[in-house]
């Protein structure tokens, strides 16, 4: 798993290098000073030599300042390592988020999703910038503080060979026993992150229903639960100080002990001893650094596994059948086509569906709610995969298409549709990214958006909110059209799309379609029967399956549903 | 559509700085152990160290084994009580600062449910869940680690200070001035690196919500072929982040070498003076020797704390972001006009009850202490409103209505027109800028506003779902709902018969906003929720608007059972829905232009008119 991360640090190994380097020789600067100041102490005051004082002093502080030097230099460099390892890893997560199919993101929800790329990246980031200099350093310190200890006295130094395992083990319960619980305290936060995200969404309705007690009771759980969650979590970890302490205790006075006996013996000096023990408080102290790098290892290991399996999640919708096509007419052809979202689902959504559109045409497609229109169409632009049959535009599968041409010539307004935080016209230039001010204008006018944008605050630059909060229903809509005629479309698909616009000026906008767009296929899924009146084709669709096909003329003399459907409107004069 | 309520507040670190700790204070017998056990432990630390030189002289050197033996015990029990106290402390400090964190994400949310809607409008979701999540984790790790360390190194410093004095006071004039170079280092680059983190938790609050929305449109992401541009986007941000973060590591990061390398020249210029001294007999050697080892300790310490500093800095400008959305002002709520459930007398008179009884009344309180009770009914009436959600821009123009319990109202009118505005203010969703709203003759700024929504129930355009179950999902209207009761609602709505051909019924649990549902199934269990709930003033704001025809004619039977009785205000564009009200009000450009009913606005021939009649011009 590491070695996965390691990856993306590629770009700044130099930095990396630079980072090891500088920690490296400010620990080797950080053990020579201390010579020298027992030089100072030692040589220069025992034997009263005023230069050599002052000699060694500046010695001191010409060290100090190189240590400073690269001390500097490996906070820097191992920030810029960290951080920039944290941004290759979002980065990747981010696109490969983009390849995901809707059932990629059911898997794992958005605020989970959300988690995954942020806090958990966080985690690992943090490790590296500030886990760096004790991972290095330590090391550095305990094999020098050991081959000295070792050279003092190898017999003493054999308490070591008891001690290490002891903590060793001690090191390795902990880390085993809190690696699944970080995993664990992710997920609840996950969980937080859900409820706040959808008491953000659905404000309105915890709003209207004076549901804030209750959201703020089932918020209580999750915060709750991640609370018990951390705090087991970091029970375990911090048990690793004491531990450690217990160790080093109990090393220091077995030296001392030992030691002592030693003396007695008269295999060993004195001063001997206190240089043994104060290189056994070194040696303890970089096991005590080791320790900590550990668990942050660990804590990164909980997230790292959160972020590989967003990295190997296997994407649903390939381009492995691609070849070199391109959208040129425009037809599209349902071939028995059988869908269903899950595979292990035991009906299918859509059965049996078989349909030819021939470019240019209009088809209108009708039918009761649950229904399945908007599921038909969004097999069109691969939103999803069929599950049998074959679905062709211009004879060809739609598999055969890449992604991207296939989803440039088909262009749809989605039934929920989104808009997004940004002004007017950077939601329209969804559609085409360089489209001047006059394209932009004629689509609004097709789509009959010119005909409020004056009312709003700053026209095309006024600032739409997340979900384009700032304009009404049935202005989103028309925006939402606008935005996808920008496209230029071979095929426009559009899902009841103008449900909640006026009739007046849905016609408008439905003139202002055909004048636009004369060639391009238009597959309009609505409500009304007036919307699909004039189509070429009308499909009545009842539950996943066509129930018929034909004119309006054909389907009002024969068909029962659709009678049906225009009486309905036929009262409410709704047409 | 959003008047900006929040306020910005001048960052100020002293006083995060205290509020973060009146959260300590609220666990002050847990803190108060947590720091007699970090002294304890630190003695046990100290005492222990400082026991080593007395062993060897002592013992060791003149060879008294039981000597040797009886002190390596004593240690063995002051180390032995510092472990304990350092385990003591360190589970304390883990529970404690868990707690402080749950209760300031608690806070944080339950403000949350106070903010007004224009808050929510203004703020993007994912920079606000970054508060929750990013924002209350740098306290966490803060909590978790430095205030132990602090105290700690805290007793270190005046302990080893303390040690200095008594040596030499002369000498230890210069320790402190380091130190005081130090701190004043510390302080000087804290400010800096502040900022850094400040930028930090602001870009990562940015990558959030970015990511947020972008899961959330993911659909029209594809659609458009506009990964692509997305990903710029998001790798613009990510760099602001990436960039912030380095700097703000760096920064801190720094503090440590030049601490170090402080502590090095404060050694250096301590030994060579104190040369001079013990060579000009101002001291002797031995003093001078353990006097240069705590001058060497000072320096633990301080580095400690350094190490420390970046937690800190972190946690101050996530707990800053915290505290400001805390800041934002609530929403308006002085009313003191309350619901409560009433029972009939048998000459008619109300009184006051506990049981639900299906009746309820407002109840006002009067200036000489007692309470009015005035019964619901539903008569809602505007007189001269005007609205706008920005000053500049008045979306309502005197707009007077009424409706009379029982009655059906409706708007229509093109889109923009303020349909759903007008509805937004009923339930105080938004303020008016000027006239009234009353609703069975009380301003309806006078009553309380939990208690104005909960006579009111809402279908409105976008249908939202909850994770969890279909059932719960049609609770939410009312939560003590029994299935049965829920069963109806559903059946009422006719959404009983989807539901039942789902996998698991009623007990089909539902993801992320429900969107395996399509829309229009959505909007039947919105219906059914609001059927649930039955209060006396029922709002739909096409809320049939994804239904289709013959659906909706199937539901019209419930939904004429549903409005029986009630006052209904209705927005549909579909004209069927609003024909048989007994008043409908046209809108243009925030105005009432015609208003009627069905009959009425036919002979008028006006804009009613031309919208009915649209139709027949275009066959």
């Amino acid at each position: 798993m590491i070695q996965r991360f390691l990856k993306y640090l590629d770009q700044y190994r130099k930095y990396t290098v630079l980072a090891i380097f500088c920690i490296v020789a400010e620990t080797m600067f950080e053990l020579i000073i201390p010579l020298i100041m027992a030089d100072i102490v030692d040589v220069g005051v025992a034997s009263g030599n005023k230069a050599y004082i002052l000699q060694k002093g500046v010695l001191m502080v010409f060290c100090a300042l190189i240590s400073l030097i690269l001390g500097a230099g490996s906070a820097k460099f191992a920030a810029i390592c960290g951080q920039g390892l944290g941004a290759e890893i979002r980065k990747a997560e981010y696109r490969k988020l983009q390849s995901f199919s809707f059932a990629n993101t059911d898997h794992f929800s958005t605020s989970s999703l959300v988690t995954r790329l942020t806090s958990d990246v966080t985690t690992i980031q943090n490790s590296v910038s500030t886990g760096m200099r004790p991972a290095f350093r330590a090391p550095v310190m305990m094999l020098t503080s050991l081959i000295f200890s070792f050279m003092i006295n190898w017999k003493l130094a054999l308490v070591f060979l008891v001690a290490a395992p002891t903590l060793g083990f001690l090191l390795f319960e902990i880390v085993l026993h809190v690696r699944p619980l970080y995993g664990k305290m992710q997920t609840a936060i996950d969980l937080v992150n859900r409820i706040v995200r959808e008491n953000l969404t659905a404000v309105r309705v915890v709003k209207s229903y004076v549901r804030g007690d209750y959201e703020i009771e089932k918020f209580t759980e999750v915060n709750d639960n991640l609370r018990t969650a951390s705090e087991k979590a970091f029970r375990i970890a911090v048990l690793n100080m004491p531990a450690m302490q217990f160790v080093m205790y109990a090393t220091i006075l077995c030296i001392l002990w030992l030691g002592g006996n030693l003396i007695f013996a008269g295999s060993m000096q004195v001063g001997e001893l206190t240089g043994f023990l104060s290189y056994v408080l070194q040696v303890l102290n970089s096991l005590m650094m080791i320790s900590n790098v550990f668990l942050m290892l660990t804590r990164s290991m909980a997230s790292g596994k959160r972020i590989l399996e967003v990295l190997d999640e296997k994407i649903e919708i390939t381009e492995d059948k691609v070849r070199d096509l391109s959208v040129e007419r425009g037809d599209i052809t349902f071939d028995h086509v059988y869908f269903k979202y899950n595979p292990d689902a035991e009906e299918y959504v859509l059965s049996d569906i078989s349909l030819k559109i021939k470019g240019g045409q209009t088809v209108g497609i009708i039918g009761g709610t649950g229904s399945a229109k908007s599921t038909l169409v969004q097999l069109i632009p691969r939103l999803y995969d069929i599950s049998e049959g074959r679905l062709l535009i211009d004879g060809k599968p739609v598999d055969e298409y890449p992604l991207r041409h296939l989803r440039d010539a088909v262009a749809m307004v989605l039934q929920k549709n989104t808009l997004f935080s940004g002004t007017v016209r950077d939601n329209l230039r969804w559609g085409k990214e360089d489209a001047t001010q006059e394209e932009i204008e004629e689509a609004c006018r097709a789509a009959c958006v010119d005909e409020f944008i004056d009312r709003l605050d700053h026209g095309y630059d006024t600032e739409l909110g997340q979900g384009g909060v700032n304009v009404s229903g049935g202005q989103k809509q028309r925006l939402c059209i606008a935005r996808a005629l920008l496209k230029k479309p071979k095929v426009l698909i559009l899902d009841d799309s103008t449900s909640a616009v006026d009739t007046a000026t849905e016609a408008k906008i439905r003139e202002g379609l055909l004048r636009s767009m004369p060639d391009a296929t238009k597959i309009i899924i609505a409500q009304r029967i007036t919307s699909v009146l004039h189509a070429d084709q009308i499909v009545i669709l009842q539950d996943g399956r066509i129930n018929a096909v034909g004119t309006h003329e054909s389907l009002l003399s024969s068909n029962p549903i659709y009678q049906e459907i225009y009486q309905s409107q036929q009262e409410g004069a709704d047409l | 559509m959003a008047k900006y309520v929040g306020y910005k507040r001048p960052k100020d670190t002293k006083k995060t700085m205290k509020r973060l700790l009146s959260y300590l204070a609220g666990h002050k017998l847990s803190m108060l152990a947590v720091t007699v056990l970090v002294i304890i432990s630190s003695m046990a630390n100290i005492m222990g160290t400082y026991l080593l030189k007395p062993v060897i002289n002592d013992y060791i050197v003149p060879r008294d084994v039981p000597g040797l033996l009886r002190m390596v015990l004593l240690m063995g029990l002051v180390y032995l009580a510092g472990a304990l106290a350092t385990y003591g402390y360190n589970q304390i400090m883990v529970r404690t600062s868990q707690r402080i964190v749950g209760e300031i994400r608690q806070d944080l949310f339950n403000h949350t449910q106070k903010l007004p809607l224009s808050y929510f409008d203004t703020n993007t979701h994912g920079e606000l869940m970054s508060r929750f999540t990013n924002d209350v984790d740098t306290i966490s790790e803060a909590l978790n680690n430095s205030f132990t360390l602090l105290i700690q190194s805290f007793i270190v410093v005046t302990g080893t200070i303390t040690m200095l004095i008594v040596l030499s006071f002369r000498l230890s004039l210069i320790v402190i001035a380091f130190l005081l170079l130090m701190l004043l280092f510390i302080r000087h680059n804290g400010k800096k690196s502040k900022k850094y983190f400040q930028d930090q938790q602001k870009y990562l609050g940015s990558v959030n919500s970015f990511i947020e929305e972008m899961v959330g449109g993911q659909k029209v992401e594809k659609v458009f072929n506009h990964e692509d541009q997305d990903f710029e986007e998001f790798c613009r941000r990510n760099e602001l982040l990436r960039d912030a973060s380095t700097k703000a590591l760096t920064h801190s990061g720094m503090m440590v070498p030049v601490i170090v390398a402080l502590s090095y020249f404060n050694y250096a210029v301590s030994a060579c003076v104190g040369g001079l001294f013990t060579l000009a007999g101002l001291m002797d050697l031995g003093s001078l020797a353990s006097y240069l080892v705590y001058v060497r300790q000072s320096a633990m310490p301080m580095n400690q704390f350094t190490q420390q500093v970046n937690f800190l800095l972190s946690a101050l400008s996530g707990a800053e972001r915290i505290f400001d959305m805390m800041d934002v002002t609530p929403e308006i709520d002085d009313g003191t006009v309350t619901l409560c459930p009433v029972m009939y007398g048998e000459d008619n008179t109300l009184t006051e009850c506990r049981e639900h009884t299906g009746s309820f009344a407002w109840k006002k309180p009067l200036e000489d202490g007692t309470c009015q009770l005035i019964p619901l009914k539903g008569d809602v009436r505007f007189s001269d409103v005007v609205f706008g959600y920005t000053p500049e821009r008045k979306i309502l123009n005197d707009i007077s209505l009424y409706a009379k319990p029982g009655q059906k109202i409706a708007f229509v009118g093109s889109t923009g027109a303020g349909k759903t505005t007008i509805i937004n203010l009923i339930n105080r969703f938004y303020e008016i800028d000027s006239g009234l709203i009353t609703y069975d003759g009380i301003d309806i700024r006078e009553i309380k506003k939990d208690d104005l929504r909960r006579s009111l129930s809402m279908v409105i355009q976008d249908t939202h779902l909850f994770t969890g179950t279909i059932a719960d999902n049609i609770r939410y209207g009312r939560l003590d709902a029994t299935d049965e009761e829920v069963k109806n609602a559903a059946k009422l709505a006719n959404a009983d018969s989807f539901i039942r051909r789902l996998s698991q019924g009623y007990r089909t649990m539902l993801h992320s906003d429900g969107d395996n549902l399509s829309q229009g199934q959505r909007q039947l269990l919105a219906i059914a929720r609001a059927a649930v709930s039955r209060p006396p003033v029922l709002i739909l704001d096409e809320a049939t608007s994804s239904i289709d025809t013959r659906t909706e004619r199937l539901i019209e039977k419930g939904m004429d059972r549903l409005m029986q009785n009630r006052t209904v205000f209705v927005i549909a564009h579909r004209l069927s829905t609003v024909r048989n009200s007994k008043a409908i009000m046209v809108l243009e450009k925030g105005e009432i232009i015609e208003r009627g009913d069905h009959d009425d606005l036919l002979t008028l021939k006006g804009r009613y008119y031309q919208l009915y009649t649209g139709q027949y011009e275009l066959e």
